[in-house]
């Protein structure tokens, strides 16, 4: 067991080194960085801040791993936030109850998801071309749903979701907690990843083992779809009001780069969920970061640009094999297997 | 060694691919003014050699000489510079640039700095009336037909290099009009003194055209014959093997024993093979044979319903079934190990222990995971068994050997306990030793009671381990040879007469 968790904390060590660098370079600059304080039992500071604000984007890379894992990608999920948060704003300004609001709401996610899946798996078009059926279509559909204004509310239980805390952490974070753990327990401890890493590697091989390729697909688009809803009420929520031209604009490709800051191949194949996460929270920290660090506002996507780069080529094979002398656990790892043989 | 007759020479040529040994010590002289055809079964190594000698390909050993003196291309172009030309198949020129701009590219007569039209086109006349072609050199290539196209292909290469001219299946998308104008350009090459290799499928084409033939298989080379002194039916034998003769058993009679369980009537799909009859008996091991694109692989592939049949009926111990799916062929206890390991059989980037679980995992569904002790357990157990070398169980299966990696696919499906295993060229590509365990193991398959069915190009074989050999033509079953009947003489003669019957 201790093997394993070794193995684990291995694939995540470039992840966490790469964010353990943006949090002490900007506690450098802005001393106040890693300040923690209670008020009203509630957790404030800008680390918390900073898995706060990247809860949609996390929530989608979640969806997103899974789905890159089977080769594919899902463009839509910025634009099914978008309609999901106009449908959770219609649905409580309707009258509905907030339990049925949000069954309501994940449901229109995961029929989303079921569109894109059998986009994909049934009718076989290339991923990319098929999301972006949605992804174009997404945001008119939300504009149907809110009738071309922000829609707003004030229902305090859905409220509640986007700014209201739970054990002292903000609603969001324990929301992507719960879920990402939901999910990674869902896929390692059942054959779900194996067999959905099986068909991301060679589809033809899997299907001709007797993998339901197909299904599998599907339930990867739908939980892609899944996570974009369980995003786009938090944004909804956040805002109090359903905005259907802005509301996860451009997350979709935030949510790709936090699956590859991740380490997950875009070729498909293996995959963690934890990669993931800390991904989308590292492209926060680098986000918070710029902003509390008193660049020039102009800088800050340049500089993100910059820093992405840089943890690409950390992560790169042919850097890895070039400096593989200066990442000790790679190599330490081996010697240990053996003896535990 | 050789007479100075040899215009290009290759010596003991290796090439070695991750998982397979394309290339093995592989001897090839080319004589001026000869057409040389190059055969082989898919997979023999007849490309890799054509990309070895022309560049495509840094070879792992040996040495090529050219007009005796030692040449190492390390690119086409270089090839090029060299006297080798080469046409592939599908035309590599530019369909949207005119057939002078394509005779000319990257070497356009100059004027002032620019590109003399007038006088590249005039060239262009020239060079294609070589060819007995008169067309517009100023329309676009695309305009004009493939064999036309590949004569501009020819043109192109001779005129750059002149020395040796590769054909890798010219004729593949010709007519018999348009092949009958390719080989007339061929001929009037090889007055020319240059050496001409030529690949192709078409056995008939190889005795109109060839003076010498050099067959390979599995990256060895078989031999290289003088045309006229070598029969059809003993080149076949020559592409699909007979050396293994060492390893003959006596064909055994004594099985057939087993009761018989699996009926296919008038089974086949449009297109894919035309519907035949078989049955398999428990604790027997049918042997398809029969030239590339025979049916073999696709009668495989029905079988296991990774295609649906379109006719006829299954019935398995008297129950009519319906194999619609391959996992509807697996949970009646079917296996199938393809014949294209690496796109179709292994899980690449998985490990070893994630493949020989995958197929039994899959059958178990998802809800229910096969535990990681009982995972190790099986991996361990099948890597001692199969004997499949690898470090340990947690190495990616697609740094393993060929041979190995044919192994692990097999452990996948014997973790399944299967009934009735089909094989697609199950020791294609694989070294020596590997090949022999899997022959043994087949065998031992058979013992334990098994149906099998396997496809394979290597006759001898096929006669070592077959209760019953299938013969498959054109796309159908053609022939059926059992008992004693089970020889390599008796296999080649029905493939060969019946492939006879086609050419006349």
């Amino acid at each position: 067991m201790t093997s394993f968790l070794r193995l684990y904390f291995n694939r995540l060590l470039p992840q966490l080194i790469a964010l353990g660098i943006i949090v002490v370079a900007v506690s450098l600059v802005f001393p106040g960085f890693l300040n923690l304080q209670i008020q009203n039992g509630r957790l404030y500071g800008s680390l918390v801040d900073i898995l706060n604000r990247g809860a949609p984007v996390v929530l989608l890379a979640i969806g997103m791993t899974v789905v890159i894992a089977t080769k594919g990608i899902d463009l839509s999920v910025g634009a099914v936030m978008a309609i999901c948060g106009a449908t959770a704003a219609a649905a409580i300004t309707s009258g509905h109850s907030l339990a049925a609001t949000l069954l309501i709401t994940l449901g229109v996610g995961i029929l989303c998801g079921l569109w894109n899946g059998v986009l994909v798996a049934v009718l076989d078009i290339q991923p990319i071309i098929a999301t972006l059926v949605l992804m174009v279509a997404g945001r008119g559909i939300a504009q149907l749903v809110t009738e071309g204004a922000i829609l707003t509310f004030n229902d305090p239980g859905l409220i509640f979701i986007g700014s209201g805390s739970f054990a002292g952490l903000p609603m969001p974070v324990v929301i992507w907690l719960v879920f990402g753990t939901l999910v990674a327990m869902l896929v390692r401890r059942t054959a779900l990843g194996m067999l959905i890493e099986a068909v991301g590697i060679n589809r033809q091989a899997s299907t001709l083992s007797g993998v339901l390729t197909p299904v599998l697909l599907i339930v990867a688009y739908v939980l892609s779809g899944l996570c974009a809803a369980i995003a786009g009420i938090i944004a909804a929520a956040d805002i109090r009001g359903a905005d259907a031209n802005n509301a996860g604009l451009w997350l979709e490709l935030d949510a790709i780069l936090a699956v590859v800051v991740g380490g997950t191949s875009l070729l498909g194949g293996r995959f963690s969920i934890a990669a993931s996460v800390l991904g989308a929270i590292i492209i926060q920290a680098i986000n918070t970061g710029i902003l509390l660090s008193g660049f020039p506002p102009e800088f800050n996507l340049i500089i993100k640009a910059a820093i992405i780069v840089f943890i690409l080529v950390l992560q790169s094979p042919r850097f890895r094999t070039a400096f593989a002398f200066l990442v000790p656990a790679r190599g330490a790892s081996k010697p240990s297997e053996r003896a535990a043989k | 060694m050789q007479t100075n007759d040899d215009i290009l020479q290759a010596i003991r040529i290796e090439k070695t691919f991750p998982g397979t040994r394309a290339l093995d010590k592989v001897d090839f002289h080319l004589r001026r003014g000869e057409v040389h055809a190059l055969l082989g079964e898919n997979g023999a190594g007849k490309s890799t050699l054509i990309k070895c000698l022309t560049g495509a390909y840094r070879r792992d050993g040996g040495a090529i000489l050219l007009d005796d003196t030692e040449v190492d291309p390390r690119d086409t172009f270089e090839a090029q510079a060299l006297g080798i030309g080469t046409v592939y198949q599908e035309v590599n020129l530019l369909p949207n640039l005119t057939v002078a701009e394509n005779l000319f590219l990257g070497r356009q007569p100059r004027r002032f700095g620019m590109v003399d039209a007038r006088a590249m086109n005039r060239r262009a006349r020239d060079l294609l009336a070589d060819y007995e072609l008169d067309i517009d050199v100023t329309r676009d290539l695309a305009s004009y037909s493939v064999a036309i196209q590949q004569v501009v292909a020819i043109a192109r290469a001779v005129d750059l290099s002149g020395k040796v001219l590769i054909l890798d299946e010219p004729t593949a998308s010709l007519d018999a009009h348009e092949v009958a104008m390719l080989f007339r350009i061929i001929r009037r090459l090889k007055a020319r003194g240059l050496g001409i290799v030529f690949v192709t499928h078409f056995l008939e084409q190889v005795y109109e055209i060839s003076d010498r033939i050099t067959v390979l298989r599995n990256g060895q080379l078989v031999g290289t014959r003088e045309t006229a002194s070598l029969d059809r039916r003993e080149l076949i034998a020559m592409m699909i093997g007979r050396e293994l003769a060492a390893e003959i058993h006596a064909p055994r009679a004594e099985a057939q024993q087993g009761p018989l369980r699996y009926r296919f009537r008038n089974y086949g799909r449009k297109g894919r093979v035309r519907p035949f009859d078989l049955d398999v008996r428990a604790g027997e091991v049918v042997g398809m044979a029969g030239l590339l694109g025979s049916g073999r692989t696709e009668t495989a592939e029905l079988l296991f319903g990774a295609h649906r049949a379109d006719s006829g009926e299954a019935e398995i111990d008297g129950r009519a079934v319906d194999l619609a799916s391959p996992r509807a062929a697996i949970r009646h206890r079917f296996g199938f190990c393809p014949e294209d390991r690496k796109t179709s059989g292994i899980v690449g980037d998985l490990s070893v222990r994630e493949n020989i679980v995958l197929a039994l995992q899959a059958r178990r569904g998802w809800t229910r995971p096969i535990s990681r002790a009982e995972q190790n357990r099986l991996a361990d157990h099948y890597i001692r068994a199969l004997d499949i070398r690898t470090a340990d169980r947690e190495k990616p299966i697609k740094l393993l050997s060929g041979g190995n990696q044919q192994k692990a696919i097999l452990a996948r499906w014997l973790a399944t306990e299967p009934e009735f295993l089909i094989l697609d060229e199950p020791t294609r590509g694989i070294d020596v030793g590997a090949h022999a365990e899997i022959v043994k193991l087949i065998e031992a398959l058979r013992e334990k009671g098994l149906s099998l069915i396997v496809v394979s190009s290597e006759i001898e074989e096929l006669v070592a381990y077959s209760t019953r050999v299938i013969v498959l033509r054109d796309r159908a079953h053609v022939a059926e040879l059992d008992g004693t009947r089970i020889t390599a003489d008796q296999i080649v003669e029905a493939i060969a007469a019946t492939n006879e019957r086609r050419t006349s």
